[in-house]
């Protein structure tokens, strides 16, 4: 099994020299998830069949001589709100159960013609509107670091699989926070990238101005690998940059001489538990040592973040959630009179709770009279939050801070508690509410092992910068190798 | 007591781009239920939409040509409202930035110009169609998403139509407008042009708007008046017995021929704009915008005054002419050949006109060309054939498209002019008539047109008219 506890980059090699056949990786790797999967629970659909055919072909492609993608023979788990043609896309909800999408997400096309292996389906909070992956209609992900916690969420299944090696790399995506935190709580390597870096073309859509889709890898290098791959211009999104995708491998190693780093006040206040301020102060230590300068900062409008998210999150959903109605597609109520009744009966049937609840605060928070006071108010404060950050990277190259105020938090915990779930995500939902990337890596451990993550945020459109910055700390750390107990 | 009928009208166009305004779907019409559509039409999870460029320049075309300033920053919104003929339960339509303010377009009623303002012009997405089975007891329905997506220009004029007259100018004009510009093909039966109407009443001379009643449901441009008078009517009987008008939607009933409550003020929908997160914003260059007004054509009512200051027709004659582009298109390359306006303007308007109106012709694809019908006035002019020829010539013109010359020699129409032949032929008329010689003799004018026609006859029709005229009053009068 030490094959699967190898990085993406490691085990490509390994696919390339033909030390390892790919179909022979493929067949250990579904061994060890029938083994452990019922434990940690994180995929929902397996694609078995589909890889084993996949691996071999790739096999003779590499036993031919022949061209292969970047992502030869790696296989890859999909959070399971990324459409995937001809295989069942349910975004952990009930109201999408037997939905197969007869398209591919951009994303899918292009981890297809680089010749990676899609595995499965991994698990989220239904709809990804959670922080715990425990929203989901089918089945609770567990921590693999402990089986009593949550692995964060929503793409909680990317992540708890790729902590457990049940998966080389994953797909996750953000609305606020969503690949960071639970890469976070999972000991994992999570990058959500710039707003407009990957195409949203077949991610079911959350918050539609915040969503992104992002890497969830064992280390920094394999996020550089996986994010070239997705990143680009797609006509159709219209909210893609055009902007040409560098090779992020190529400088990962330029190191942080000079490197001026902001620590902003706002992000070490209160709620911050001493386990991750002291893992991160430590980071910072590490930073400086590598030549790194430490800036104080501010983001002043840091505290409305949360509130202004809600806002605009939730209402971007309201709208985007109408369109499961059981009129075309999914799940459609029984024994009905008439549409009203269809439409009512549908969706409170097939949703769940945290996605009803978050319907209706974005309704509320878009009807007529208030409108004003609740989505432009939040818009405009929006704006601030972004011009933050505009004024902060004049100074710096990049903010350094935790991804999550607490390591990861026992089952059942917060689930019942919606405010105190919404503040895991405190520093993680400004760099959507601002478009700008963010990557966590693993940073420490807390006093009961649970692995704690380390944020670092650049400009716009600075990934490359932004992982160079986290592979000088990797380089000299090896928090990223500990392994989770199973 | 008097009432002031105040009315405003909303219109809806379908643009006539080849592809949906945000997928490449065909907008072609009568197609198979379901065959022109894709995931981004159908409201699949995950896909977006993607602006379709021709759509937007033909909006603006529309927002130009009605005298709109174009807002310089311009988005779509979503307008959500649940209804199953509406893939995503909401519409990317326009709210807060419409594409084109502030306009107005001249409608003529009695030869009086009066100005209607246009609030506002924007772009938006079309609707699919329910099908409602006709079995009875059926406990469904269907639906056809073929026209889901299709381009639509919404067109919101201020309440500045005082009477019916006006309404239907207004709505000719504005089909006119439409049709000039090449942005839609305004067919109302197959409802690629729609309006709704909003009425309300008020005391003459009282400055404040009643209350106002929406009226939905209307099908043709004479179920917009009909609605309107019954309307009015019913508004004022209301306001007669001191009730008061309440601001509500309606239905028209068109087999009813009444107006039937759909939902009241309180009732009204609450459709929760706010900006399309999907697109982004437009900033619409200043360049573009210039390039499109070049393209814009002479509008009806400038055409129409041209023709009656540069051609010297009648207003009326040149109000049919333009009634269709095409026509006057026509009409305007047949002076171009011969500088003839009025002969012309009377084929296009009598002749051309009856012949596609019997045998239900295209104006469109006429095989005819101005230029045939040029060289054909041509003929008649230089006493090559006669008026009356030239109808049936014009007539084998409009069936087979051949040049007027070609159809006088093959069926050897060419007039006959020569003096000898004809005075032949009147020898022999007069010869064979005898009564009508007397008859003309004895002053009976119409005597002198028989025989005419007799001569007619006997030269299946080719003789000169003139000239047979003068030879046999010579002849009869020596």
């Amino acid at each position: 099994m030490k094959l699967l506890s190898f990085t993406a980059l490691q085990i490509k090699r390994k696919i390339l020299s033909r030390e390892v056949l790919t179909a022979d990786l493929i067949k250990n790797l579904f061994e060890r998830i029938y083994k452990v999967d019922p434990v940690i629970q994180s995929f929902l659909t397996l694609n078995e069949d589909d890889a084993i055919n996949k691996a071999e072909e790739i096999d003779k492609k590499i036993a031919n001589n022949e061209n292969v993608g970047l992502l030869a023979g790696i296989p890859i788990a999909i959070k399971d709100n990324i459409c995937t043609k001809d295989l069942t896309t349910t975004c952990a909800s009930k109201i999408l159960r037997s939905f197969t999408p007869p398209y591919n997400a951009f994303v899918i096309k292009r981890l297809l013609e680089e010749d990676s292996i899609i595995i499965g389906k991994t698990n989220l909070d239904e709809f990804a509107m959670g922080s715990s992956t425990e929203n989901s209609s089918y089945k609770i992900t567990r921590n693999p670091y402990n089986l009593n916690c949550v692995p964060g969420g929503s793409s909680g299944g990317s992540t708890a699989a790729v902590s457990a090696d049940l998966a080389f790399m994953a797909l996750g995506s953000e609305t606020g926070g969503s690949i960071r935190q639970p890469a976070a709580l999972c000991g994992v390597v999570g990058l959500k990238p710039t707003y407009g870096r990957v195409s949203r073309y077949g991610l079911v859509a959350f918050g539609s101005s915040l969503d992104q889709i992002g890497p969830v890898t064992k280390d920094v290098s394999d996020a550089a690998l996986l994010l070239r791959v997705i990143a680009g211009r797609d006509k159709r999104d219209s909210t893609c940059a055009d902007i040409a995708v560098p090779d992020y491998l190529k400088d990962i190693d330029d190191g942080v001489k000079d490197i001026k780093i902001g620590i902003p006040a706002e992000y070490f206040g209160e709620g911050l538990e001493d386990d991750v301020r002291a893992a991160v102060d430590n980071s910072l230590k590490i930073y400086e040592k590598l030549g790194a300068k430490i800036v104080d900062v501010s983001l002043p409008h840091t505290e409305y973040a949360v509130a202004v998210y809600y806002i605009v999150a939730n209402a971007e959903a309201s709208s985007n959630l109408s369109r499961f109605d059981g009129v075309r597609y999914g799940f459609r109520a029984n024994d009905i009179k008439g549409i009203d009744e269809m439409y009512c009966r549908s969706r409170s049937e097939g949703f769940g709770k945290e996605v009803k609840r978050r319907i209706m605060l974005g309704n509320y928070a878009l009807s007529s009279g208030y409108y004003d006071a609740y989505y432009l108010k939040a818009s405009k404060v929006r704006n601030l939050i972004k011009k933050d950050f505009d004024a902060v990277f004049e100074k710096v190259d990049c903010i350094v801070c935790p991804t999550s105020p607490v390591p990861a938090f026992k089952i059942g915990d917060r689930f019942e508690k919606p405010l105190e779930m919404y503040l895991s995500d405190i520093y993680t939902i400004p760099a959507n509410l601002s478009g700008i990337p963010g990557i966590s890596i693993p940073c420490g451990f807390s006093k009961e092992g649970l692995p704690i993550g380390l944020q670092i945020l650049t400009n716009r459109f600075e990934e490359a910068k932004m992982l160079q910055i986290a592979y000088a700390f990797e380089r000299e750390t090896d928090f990223h190798m500990k392994k989770p107990k199973l | 007591m008097d009432y002031e009928v105040v009315i405003g009208l909303e219109t809806h166009a379908e643009l006539s781009t080849e592809s949906k305004l945000f997928c490449g779907c065909s907008t072609k019409f009568g197609a198979e239920p379901n065959t022109q559509v894709c995931p981004v039409c159908l409201g699949m999870p995950g896909v977006l939409p993607v602006v379709n460029k021709k759509a937007f320049e033909y909006a603006l075309k529309a927002a130009l040509a009605l005298n709109c300033t174009i807002n310089q920053h311009t988005n779509f919104d979503r307008k959500s409202y649940y209804y199953p003929d509406l893939p995503k339960n909401y519409q990317i339509s326009q709210n807060y930035y419409n594409l084109g303010v502030d306009g107005y377009m001249n409608i003529e009623v009695n030869d009086v110009m009066k100005k209607i303002r246009i609030h506002n012009v924007h772009l938006e997405e079309e609707a699919g169609k329910l099908i409602h089975p006709d079995e009875a007891g059926a406990d469904y329905s269907l639906v056809d998403f073929n026209r889901a997506g299709v381009p639509l220009l919404e067109i919101v004029s201020y309440p500045d139509m005082r009477n019916a007259a006006e309404v239907e100018n207004y709505m000719y004009t504005l089909r006119k407008i439409l049709l000039y510009t090449d942005i839609s093909d305004c067919k109302m039966q197959e409802g690629s042009l729609r309006f709704e109407a909003s009425i309300s009443l008020r005391k003459d001379g009282e400055q404040k708007l009643g209350n106002r009643v929406e009226m939905k449901n209307l099908n043709s441009m004479k179920s917009v008046l009909k609605a309107i008078e019954y309307e009015t009517s019913r508004q004022s009987e209301l306001l007669d017995r001191g009730e008061k008008i309440e601001r509500e939607t309606r239905l028209w009933d068109e087999i009813r021929e009444k107006s039937v409550r759909m939902r009241s003020k309180e009732e009204a929908q609450d459709y929760r704009y706010f900006p399309e997160p999907d697109l982004l914003p437009f900033v619409i260059d200043e360049k573009w915008v210039c390039s499109i007004k070049e393209t814009l054509p002479e509008l009806p009512l400038e055409k129409k005054q041209r023709f009656v200051e540069s051609f010297q027709l009648s207003d009326y004659d040149a109000g049919l002419l333009i009634e269709d582009k095409i026509l006057a298109d026509f009409f305007e390359e047949c002076v171009k050949e011969v500088n003839f306006p009025k002969v012309f303007c009377n084929w296009i308007i009598n002749d051309l006109l009856r012949e596609v109106k019997e045998k239900k012709l295209d104006i469109a694809l006429l095989k005819i060309k101005p230029a045939q019908l040029a060289a054909l006035v041509v003929m008649i002019n230089k006493g090559i054939i006669s008026n009356t020829i030239a109808k049936d010539v014009f007539s084998e013109m409009i069936n087979t498209g051949k040049e007027p010359k070609t159809i006088v020699e093959e069926k050897k129409l060419v007039q006959i002019s020569d003096e000898g032949l004809i005075d032949e032929i009147l020898d022999k008329v007069i010869a064979s008539n005898p009564n009508a010689i007397e008859d003309y003799k004895k002053g009976k004018k119409n005597a002198l047109a028989f025989l005419m026609g007799q001569v007619m006859k006997e030269t299946k029709g080719k003789a000169n008219p003139k000239l047979v005229n003068e030879l046999l009053k010579n002849k009869l009068d020596s």
